[in-house]
């Protein structure tokens, strides 16, 4: 278990969440991709932490703040996916034309 | 081999492979808990690591979090009990394009890269030195965080009530006619009935 290891397999995580990010059309699909990412952020922070940073106690806070940002980045974005579906009754991101030339 | 490093690259394969289902699988639902499955692997590790606070607030953390996804799965699923198959993509090539393009970036800069090696001292308590920290040097930024989870909660109100004090929440948001007085730009109104009310039941 060493760090390369450990940030390899954050780096597959957060591959993986690139490609559902930008593949999924459905806009809860496309979170999951989003959520995988912060996966793979915080896994790479806890390895720094443990075998990088010889256990500063920052490293800990640094990966309680990104679990922050996903509480955020979940809730907003399923506020936003009821919003737009109330306006627009869709629920795929190709339906949203506003931008579109 | 030790025991730990077996269990590592067990919990490494089921986060990777859990985490790549999630987008193969035929029912939303079923992808919700396959995503489960990678973060409690993912937990599992940070526990490994000796960051047992962190593990274990992940366990509760995404298992809340995943039931919250599997009902919202449910409201938006397009393909009820995964009985059809479901491949809803778009740029599917450009897509695996970056992410095995970020993979290999990030790969190279873990193999390459050369960071210092300077393990947690095995005398560490990892809980009294995160909740010292916490409510100590970092108290600033961790209740930076709190105030941002309030405005989230306000903000996520705000956005997702169907009627505001001033009627409903979408007046407004209707794009300008591209000509004076001209309907308004866009894909064409849906029915009326559908935002006029009457159906929230309350």
């Amino acid at each position: 278990m060493s760090l390369a290891n450990l940030l390899i397999l954050a780096a597959a995580l957060i591959g993986i969440g690139v490609y559902g990010a930008l593949s999924q059309q459905s806009f809860v699909m496309l979170m999951m991709g989003l959520e995988l990412i912060i996966n793979g952020v915080m896994l790479a922070a806890v390895a720094f932490w443990a075998l990088s940073g010889g256990g500063v106690p920052e490293g800990q806070l640094l990966t309680i703040v990104v679990m922050a940002v996903m509480a955020v980045e979940m809730a907003l974005g399923f506020a936003m996916v009821v919003a737009v579906y109330r306006a627009k009754q869709v629920d795929v991101a190709d339906s949203l034309t506003g931008l579109k030339r | 081999m030790t025991v730990a490093d077996a269990v590592f690259y067990i919990l490494a394969v089921i986060a990777i492979v859990s985490g790549w289902r999630v987008f193969r699988t035929d029912s939303m639902v079923r992808a919700s808990f396959l995503l489960l499955l990678s973060f409690i692997a993912v937990g599992a590790i940070m526990l490994l690591l000796g960051a047992e606070y962190l593990g274990i607030a992940l366990f509760f953390m995404m298992a809340v979090e995943m039931m919250v996804m599997a009902l919202f799965m449910v409201m938006f699923m397009m393909n009820p009990a995964g009985l059809n198959p479901m491949n809803m993509v778009h740029q599917p090539r450009v897509a695996i394009g970056a992410g095995v393009a970020v993979f290999l970036v990030l790969a190279a800069v873990a193999l390459f890269a050369q960071f210092p090696r300077n393990s947690a001292p095995s005398a560490l308590d990892p809980v009294r030195s995160l909740g010292r920290e916490l409510l100590g040097d970092s108290m600033l930024i961790f209740e930076s965080a709190g105030v941002a989870l309030l405005a989230t909660m306000i903000g996520v109100v705000v956005l997702s009530g169907a009627g505001g004090r001033f009627g409903a929440s979408d007046v407004g948001s209707r794009p300008p006619g591209l000509t004076p007085d001209a309907a308004p730009a866009g894909p064409p109104e849906q029915e009326e009935a559908a935002s006029g009310g009457g159906h929230h039941g309350h």
